[in-house]
């Protein structure tokens, strides 16, 4: 399988798409010219044509929502927003329209929607850049929500995302556009299956996103003290792989959390509450959380070091669980 | 509501024309009456904003747009709903939250919506359909189809930064959008002076370079000529085209609303001039109208709400066990 | 005749109070007249009539009291109000017969906004939980509940073990599954991996049964299960150890007393290597079938003081140099008698090991401990005339026996597998 990075993959499904459905294109913020603000689409237009590759003025919430009433009117529009905090600004379509149409037209009317973001701190790039709300679109019924870790994923769980009748929302983590691996082979992935990266046997590390590859750090370290950690990317936020957790834990029977979005209100939380109610009588501890610190993003570097989970913090939560 | 009809101005002479479009403003009128009842006595939950007054716009507007054009509309939408033809039955049953009213009772009377006849809703954050509006035209343009959408929405929403970020876009990517603003001059409380720094609306449209026109909203004619003249334009692919449709509400925003800012005799005086009364006015003097035809009309019109009425309360409840159906699209479809 | 209800006057209206009557009894009423006026929680609200008529009777009266929307407030009798001619004018002025359903005069049933319930009444703050664990929470003698996992608590209900006879090892004296599954020993069996379905709540006689339970019924109920499953197949050989008992008093000479050697551990390292060679040895029997496994997990029988056994498991022994083996075992016997073996420990181990030879024992035939697919037997050093190169001579030496489930293998291969251990113990210096 060749080697390839995670920037490429992104850029490699698109093509894909792109290629095999006239219906899909790409819309957002400096997407065309520019090649995205993190080179995703790069050479995208000069393949593809203006007329599928838009560059879009600097209006999140107009062209999210024209991205659904395009996925409506029978196209299969991916939305690039430059970064997750700049969704805020599309928050009410995502919301209020992209979720809630199917169910209040009584299901007439499906929405084929991709949105993709870069989200998550650890670049410098302060309070109004770095972080990661995955969660409070996990929030939301009528949405999916996708969070690749790895290379394969990637691409592989954007076609998955395209392939979808629904609206389906892919945050990719800026930090790991660089990270190289293997390619996605040509099985279609399915939206909604957590993947282990590590078996183990005392306690499961749960985790999606850059987070995956912490608690894959998290586990070595652990294995040197004779912890066997055992490490579940979830994938997907929405829908979650409740029963993937669930079997985890019944074997292993501790649980770390890890989540980079403040630790109130966290996904983390969500997980944490999933198996409590579903796997309490398999517990042997109490389930633990890592997450961000509760502060905005400081700019400092060992500030931001310090305000994200770390493999150290991870290792450290589940030593104290034996 | 085909293309090859005569203009609108021959139309206005042919007294079979203006029947029908008497009937489908009293059809509105004499349908939202009975709701106002229906919701003092509890069969109608949440809001209920009636179009009460403004009835020219929509069913002049329908009257110059063609089957394959779009619709996207507001909370305020039965009159919109029932001059596009969804049947009044099922706009009924919605409000009742029956399976067999216009979107299974998931949407009531904020949102309706009919695939079949292209009808999108029924939005109900101010100025959200206006971008979902943009993203159909989208579609349409890249698609090579020759349809217009059209987009209601009220005056208040053209304080929203949605509004201008779509004329901008549309604009700039000449897309088939008419913008219809349904200026009724009060944003629920707040009158205009007190919303927009330039109260003459239709100018805003220049700073998008977009063609904008300010119409009589209470009459039904004018209304059916300016569409039609502003939807030739955008079918042509000229882009999109801004009217502002001046009107009035003759009840308050919503149900319960004690309208205290703004005078009875304010109210009185425009419902003078109101777009029924004035049309049935203008039929008479034209020799176009008399008693008996008014009064098979109102008979007419009021079976069908009669009908309406029985259609929503005999129409079945969607079982809880359902509840949580139609949030995703089903493997198989 | 109507009645004429408070009228719901907006989403959230569920009460209203009647400020006016703004016309008298015997008045005439046209439809979109005002009739009351009422105050929401929001406004005083001017109220239209619907209906034209007279009003006949005021059923309530002016005042403070808050009334739910629907209660009847008037009556209003048609009076032979003539409808007026058909007119389009903004009020309407006629209300055709037909259009007046029976709905337009509801019932004064209750409101259909969504009342506030009542507040549901609050549990004695002293009540006792809903849902009573299903073994009763052991008490600490000042009442308090002792710190258990949930897993924990599980586990000992299912194993009847009384949580108070335990210490906990966990965080803060936690008492965690290792704690319950240490005590209850060899009755703990490999568990399929995946979510075990849920216990079903315990009757009367199952839980009085379960109190009677201890480690002796458990291992009754693993053993039992062995013998009623496993077709047992017995090997037996001797082994001469004389060159491993030199190799090893050679190898404990130039080493100080912590960390000399015991021979056990060069019987346990053969076992493992032999393994490797012949997997079918190593393993589960579940769903049918052997599940061979990738890792040599050694399970290690060790009685325990107070009675029963544990066998708990040397992960990956066969890739563990000696002296490592050495310290894991020791580590293991002091934490099994101590009672805080991991969980990992408990439900492990690929096959086990045992040896009664401290005890005098010269050969060994097991029960296999289900659901793995062999036992391997150690009896005691003894020192014996041997036949070696056509001489008689005193050998050191061992009886091996294997106890096999014959699903899964094999006599011949068993045998081949006894060699192994024969063949391996011969070059300890390889182990």
């Amino acid at each position: 399988m060749a080697k390839l990075t995670y920037r490429e993959a992104v850029r490699a499904a698109m093509r894909e798409a792109m290629a095999a459905d006239p219906r899909v294109f790409l819309m957002g913020e400096d997407v065309g010219r520019h090649g995205g603000a993190f080179a995703v689409s790069m050479g995208l237009l000069e393949e593809f044509g203006p007329e599928r590759i838009r560059d879009t003025p600097l209006m999140e919430s107009t062209f999210v929502g024209a991205g659904i009433g395009a996925a409506v009117g029978g196209m299969r529009p991916i939305v690039e927003v430059m970064t997750i905090n700049f969704s805020l600004l599309a928050l009410d379509q995502i919301v209020n329209t992209a979720a809630a149409l199917r169910h209040m037209s009584g299901g007439q009317f499906s929405v084929p929607l991709v949105v993709r973001m870069a989200s998550g701190g650890g670049r410098g790039l302060a309070a109004q850049h770095s972080h990661s709300l995955e969660g409070w679109f996990a929030h939301v019924p009528g949405i999916k929500v996708a969070t690749p870790a790895t290379v394969a994923d990637a691409k592989g769980l954007l076609l998955a995302a395209l392939a979808d009748p629904d609206p389906v929302l892919v945050f990719e983590h800026a930090t790991l556009y660089p990270l190289e691996g293997e390619d996605a082979d040509d099985t279609p992935m399915a939206l909604g299956r957590a993947a282990v990266r590590r078996a183990g046997e005392d306690v499961t590390l749960v985790a999606y996103g850059a987070s995956v590859h912490k608690a894959l750090a998290a586990a070595a370290a652990l294995a040197a003290e004779e912890i066997s950690a055992e490490v579940l990317d979830l994938r997907t936020l929405r829908p979650l792989d409740v029963e993937a957790i669930v079997s985890s834990v019944a074997r292993t029977h501790r649980a770390v959390v890890v989540d980079e979005m403040w630790r109130t209100g966290s996904f983390a939380g969500e997980v944490a509450a999933t198996i409590m109610e579903q796997a309490f009588d398999e517990l042997d501890a109490p389930v633990a959380r890592v997450a961000s610190a509760e502060v905005p993003m400081p700019y400092a570097k060992p500030l931001e070091d310090a305000a994200l989970p770390s493999a150290e913090q991870i290792a450290a939560a589940a030593r104290a669980l034996f | 509501m085909s293309l090859e009809r005569p203009p609108p101005h021959r139309a206005a002479l042919e007294r079979e024309h203006a029947h029908e479009l008497l009937r489908q403003m009293l059809l509105i009128r004499r349908f939202e009456e009975r709701t106002e009842e229906l919701y003092a006595a509890g069969k109608i939950r949440g809001f209920l904003h009636l179009y009460i007054g403004e009835e020219a716009i929509a069913v002049g507007a329908m009257q110059s747009l063609a089957e394959e054009d779009a619709i996207v509309a507001t909370y305020r939408e039965h009159g919109h709903a029932l001059a596009r033809g969804v049947p009044a039955g099922a706009v009924m049953a919605e409000m009742y939250g029956k399976a067999n009213g216009c979107s299974r009772g998931r949407g009531g009377s904020m949102h309706m919506f009919d695939g079949s006849r292209r009808f999108y809703g029924g939005h109900a954050i101010v100025a959200g359909g206006i971008p979902f509006a943009v993203g159909l035209a989208l579609a349409d343009k890249m698609q090579g189809r020759r349809h217009v959408t059209a987009c209601f929405f009220g005056e208040g929403a053209m304080a929203e930064g949605e509004f201008h970020e779509s004329m901008n876009l549309a604009a700039l990517w000449r897309l088939p959008v008419l913008f219809l603003c349904e200026n009724n001059l009060y944003a629920i409380s707040t009158p205009l002076a007190a919303q927009e720094s330039e109260p003459e609306l239709h100018l805003k449209a220049h700073a998008y370079r977009v063609p904008s026109e300010a119409v009589d909203g209470m009459d039904v004619y004018a209304v059916e000529t300016a569409v039609a003249r502003a939807a030739a334009a955008v079918r042509r692919g000229d882009g999109p085209y801004f009217l502002e449709l001046r009107t009035y509400r003759f009840r308050g925003h919503s149900m319960g609303d004690p309208q205290r800012y703004r005078a009875k005799e304010e109210i009185a005086e425009w419902e003078k001039r109101g777009p029924i009364v004035q049309f049935v006015d203008r039929l008479r003097r034209d020799g176009l109208l008399d008693d008996a035809t008014l009064a098979a009309i109102e008979r007419d019109v009021a079976d069908e709400v009669a009908w309406s009425v029985e259609e929503a309360e005999g129409g079945p409840w969607e079982p809880v066990e359902d509840l949580e159906k139609d949030v995703y699209t089903p493997a198989d479809g | 005749m109507a009645e004429f209800l408070l009228p719901k006057l907006g989403a959230d209206m569920s009460r209203g109070r009647l400020v006016e009557w703004v016309k008298k009894p015997g008045e005439r009423i046209a439809r979109g007249e005002v009739i009351a006026v009422i105050e929401t929680d929001k406004a005083n609200v001017e109220v239209e009539a619907f209906e034209s008529g007279t009003l006949e009777k005021v059923l309530v009266e002016p005042g403070d009291e808050w009334l739910p929307v629907g209660t009847p407030l008037a009556v209003i009798g048609a009076a032979g109000a003539e409808a007026p001619a058909p007119s389009a004018g903004e009020k309407p002025a006629r209300k055709p017969e037909a259009a007046v359903p029976a709905a337009a005069k509801p019932a004064p049933e209750a409101p259909r906004v969504p009342a506030v319930p009542p507040p549901k009444p609050k549990p004695p703050s002293k009540a006792p939980p809903p849902h009573a664990p299903a073994v009763p929470a052991p008490r600490a003698a000042e009442g308090t509940r002792l710190p258990a996992s949930p897993v924990a608590r599980r586990r000992a209900a299912e194993l009847g073990v009384d949580l108070a006879t335990l210490r906990g090892t966990g965080p803060d004296g936690r008492i965690v599954l290792a704690d319950v599954e240490s005590v209850a020993g060899a009755a703990v069996a490999k568990r399929p991996a995946g979510r075990p379905a849920p216990a079903a709540p315990l009757t009367a006689a199952e839980k009085a049964q379960e109190k009677r339970a201890r480690m002796r019924e458990a291992i009754a109920a693993a053993m039992a299960r062995s013998k009623r499953e496993i077709p047992h197949y017995y090997l037996g050989t001797t082994i001469d150890l004389t060159r491993a008992m030199a190799w090893l008093a050679s190898y404990n000479a130039e080493r100080p007393v912590t960390e000399r050697m015991l021979y056990g551990v060069l019987l346990l390292k053969a076992v493992a290597a032999a393994l490797r060679e012949y997997p079918e040895l190593n393993g589960f029997w579940t769903e049918g079938r052997a599940q061979l496994a990738d890792s040599v997990h050694l399970g290690v029988a060790i009685s325990l003081r107070g009675g029963g056994l544990v066998a708990p498991a040397l992960h990956d022994a066969d890739k563990l140099a000696l002296p490592e083996l050495m310290r894991r075992l020791q580590d293991l016997v002091t934490r099994a008698r101590a009672s805080s073996l991991r969980s990992s420990e408990m439900t492990d181990a690929t096959v086990t090991v045992t040896s009664l030879g401290e005890r005098g024992v010269e050969a060994v035939y097991g029960v296999i401990y289900p659901p793995q697919l062999a036992l391997v037997g150690f009896g005691k050093v003894v020192t014996r005339p041997w036949v070696a190169d056509g001489e008689v001579a005193p050998r050191e030496v061992v009886t091996a026996t294997l106890s096999a489930d014959h699903r899964a293998s094999d006599g011949h291969r068993g045998a081949l597998f006894l060699d192994a251990v024969d063949r391996l113990l011969q070059e300890p210096e390889k182990l």
